[in-house]
């Protein structure tokens, strides 16, 4: 065992309140796994938001449809890497694959995860963008009319028959797509909600809890990009787009309280063994993360927002700057949401007796920065998935943004 | 030697063959039937080849009023099993609970520091009772640990002793997560899951496992639950017993006996 990390479990030995089991000192699941369903959760969210188009003819969302399909498929793909990084023998993942024990919700991840980015994401993006990349394939030369070539994969069909295929084949698979978001955040609630040592996580509202907390954190990104982008491009932001994505957002985050105070309150009422150490947990270790960020700062306070941003009948800049405002308090809800569950979940010992400490690394693999940095390659590769595949339809495409 | 003489040997060459061999099966036979018949406690006394894990299903019996709190059940294991002797890793370890006359409980793990600290340990007007828990893997009959690990990895003997294969083991730790009792750890070295094996190579060797073989009082028992003359079976006829977590639905199979309603 090397010394520093004797060291650190030393320290944190004198960090314990109360009596834990010896080999609870050690928070096994750091940042990287609160990381993990935040990143799933915006895939989640942001293709919701991109069914509202096509399953319910929702006409005025329509200028985020495809930004919020790239959005997903670029966080769909770093989604898996936290957990990479996260295991101790990395080099093994495979057999998580190859020989996955069929009783293990964490096992059916691979296949979840597949599904969704081969069944679901990269069909709907592809019959999407097909037509597009038909026509710029031919207009264009160089590597980037090749580029798009291939990706079309070397069709030529622009007519209307295969058009109206296109359009329909989008629709079904928005109607799969819908049930597989639900399953793939759904299935990562499980994941905690199914662990009966573990009072904090050991609920079956967990999954839907992770459901709504997706929703609200995935239209939030979306809102967040759009109103980047349209700054960037120098363009003007579609304001009843806008309007109405906030409001989807508004009941979402309503429906996500709502949720989360059912179940704070049946485990008051129901008051279990672990009630105690429970409220100590929320009082004396999470109290800045549950009630000060993800309750005051990530819901109520932009609720209110919201509020006035809609029934203010502000001017057009006015909102724009308080849904703007709201959004980004929004995903440090959401954030701390994560953490309270993943983090929050391991800060008390199972003997229900005393609180551990965590103490997150700055700079080792399963540290700050690596956190960070997983946090920012989505936006990396949604910039250049941007470049590629436009997030406007060619027909009314504008002379040539940046 | 002619065809004729070459037959006649042929004839009495199989059938005694077939009398040699099977005076050497016999005494094989005879050789492993009392290890049999000693197979009462624990493991039988034979070699690997004639371990049968169906007719075995061990536990652990655990008188918490013969703990002492000496430890060394958790050095014994450490020893035997190169356990990282930082006091952050154990396959077992001691908990002492102090009962005050006021209701209030004050536990502590004397395995951390090696014994239990003097200003717990004294003997106030106040205290109700004291005593010591040993705690270890239960190898629970349905262990959350072997339904959550993806890769199988960790799994349940035959003869009932749940195992972790560290050759296969990715390091998700989700077993560390859903194991109720605290019972598994990290281990730094191999970056793999690491618990209570019940000595699975000693016990397989008819042995007893370490810490029940240094116990110098005999606070643990170790047996097998599909004898009827194995001292864990007598064990849990002559006391009441009780396990950890009942309400888990996971079965455990470390059964103590005058357990006190505060151990978790």
């Amino acid at each position: 065992m090397n010394p520093e990390m004797a060291h650190d479990l030393t320290e944190l030995l004198g960090q314990i309140t109360g009596y834990i089991y010896p080999n609870e000192i050690e928070i096994q699941w750091s940042i990287l796994i609160v990381v993990y369903p935040y990143i799933t959760g915006l895939v989640a969210g942001a293709f919701i938001l991109a069914s509202l188009v096509k399953v319910f003819n929702v006409k005025e969302v329509q200028p985020t449809y495809r930004l919020a399909l790239l959005t997903a498929l670029a966080f769909l793909l770093v989604a898996p890497l936290p957990l990479l990084l996260h295991l101790g023998r990395p080099e093994r993942f495979y057999e998580i694959l190859l020989t996955p024990n069929v009783t293990s919700a964490m096992a059916m991840f691979g296949f979840v995860y597949a599904w969704y980015l081969m069944a679901v994401l990269l069909l709907e993006v592809w019959f999407e963008y097909r037509r597009d990349l038909i026509v710029m394939g031919a207009q264009e030369r160089g590597l980037m009319g090749w580029i798009h070539r291939a990706l079309s994969l070397f069709s030529h069909d622009t007519s209307e028959a295969s058009l109206a295929f296109d359009r329909k084949a989008i629709r079904a698979i928005t109607i799969i797509g819908i049930p597989s978001a639900f399953l793939l955040h759904g299935y990562v609630g499980f994941i905690f909600g199914s662990v009966k040592a573990n009072p904090w996580w050991g609920s079956v509202l967990m999954p839907i809890v992770f459901l709504m907390s997706a929703i609200v954190s995935g239209i939030a990104l979306v809102i967040f990009l759009y109103m980047m982008l349209a700054a960037i491009r120098k363009e003007p932001v579609n304001m009843p787009c806008l309007d109405t994505v906030t409001s989807y957002l508004f009941y979402a985050v309503i429906v996500d309280f709502s949720l989360e105070a059912l179940d704070f309150i049946h485990r008051l009422y129901q008051s279990e063994e672990s009630v105690k150490i429970l409220g100590t947990l929320i009082t004396h270790k999470l109290f800045m993360s549950l009630f000060v960020l993800q309750i005051l700062i990530g819901m109520f306070i932009p609720l209110g927002i919201l509020v006035v941003a809609k029934w203010r009948k502000l001017n057009e800049d006015g909102r724009k700057l308080l849904y703007f405002t709201a959004v980004i308090l929004i995903q440090l809800g959401i954030f701390s949401t994560r953490w309270n569950v993943v983090i929050g979940g391991q800060l008390f010992s199972k003997s229900f007796r005393g609180l551990m400490a965590y103490k997150m690394e700055v700079m080792g693999i399963e540290g700050f920065l690596t956190a960070l940095v997983l946090l920012a390659m989505p936006f990396l590769i949604l910039a250049v998935l941007i470049r590629v595949l436009p997030t406007k339809r060619l027909a009314d495409e504008a002379p040539k943004p940046a | 030697m002619n065809k004729r003489d070459f037959l006649k040997g042929l004839i009495l060459f199989f059938p005694a063959g077939g009398v040699l061999g099977a005076l050497a099966n016999g005494s094989d036979a005879k050789e492993a039937s009392p290890a049999k018949a000693g197979t009462a406690d624990t493991a039988p006394k034979a070699g690997p080849k004639a371990y049968d894990p169906k007719s075995h299903y061990y536990g652990m019996g655990i008188e918490i009023d013969k703990c002492i709190g000496c430890n060394r059940c958790v050095e014994a294991c450490k020893a035997e099993n190169n356990v990282l002797q930082e006091p952050f890793f154990f396959r077992t370890w001691v908990e002492r609970y102090v009962i005050k006359k006021d209701g209030d409980t004050v536990v502590e793990s004397i395995s951390v520091k090696g014994k239990a600290s003097k200003d717990a340990a004294q003997e106030d007007s106040d205290v109700l009772r004291t005593f010591f828990v040993p705690k270890l893997c239960n190898h629970c009959v349905h262990p959350p640990c072997v339904q959550v690990c993806p890769v199988g990895a960790t799994f349940a003997t035959e003869d009932g002793v749940v195992l972790i294969d560290s050759k296969r083991c990715i390091g998700c730790r989700y077993c560390i997560q859903a194991c109720p009792y605290g019972a598994r750890y990290l281990d730094p070295r191999t970056k793999t899951a690491d618990k209570c094996s019940f000595c699975y190579h000693r016990v397989r060797q008819g042995l007893l496992p370490a810490c029940v073989e240094v116990c110098p009082t005999q606070a643990r028992i170790f047996g097998d639950l599909k004898s009827k003359a194995s001292r864990l079976v007598r064990f849990a006829r002559m006391n009441k017993i009780h396990v950890l977590k009942p309400q888990l639905n996971t079965e455990p199979k470390v059964y103590y006996a005058q357990m006190d309603g505060e151990v978790r």
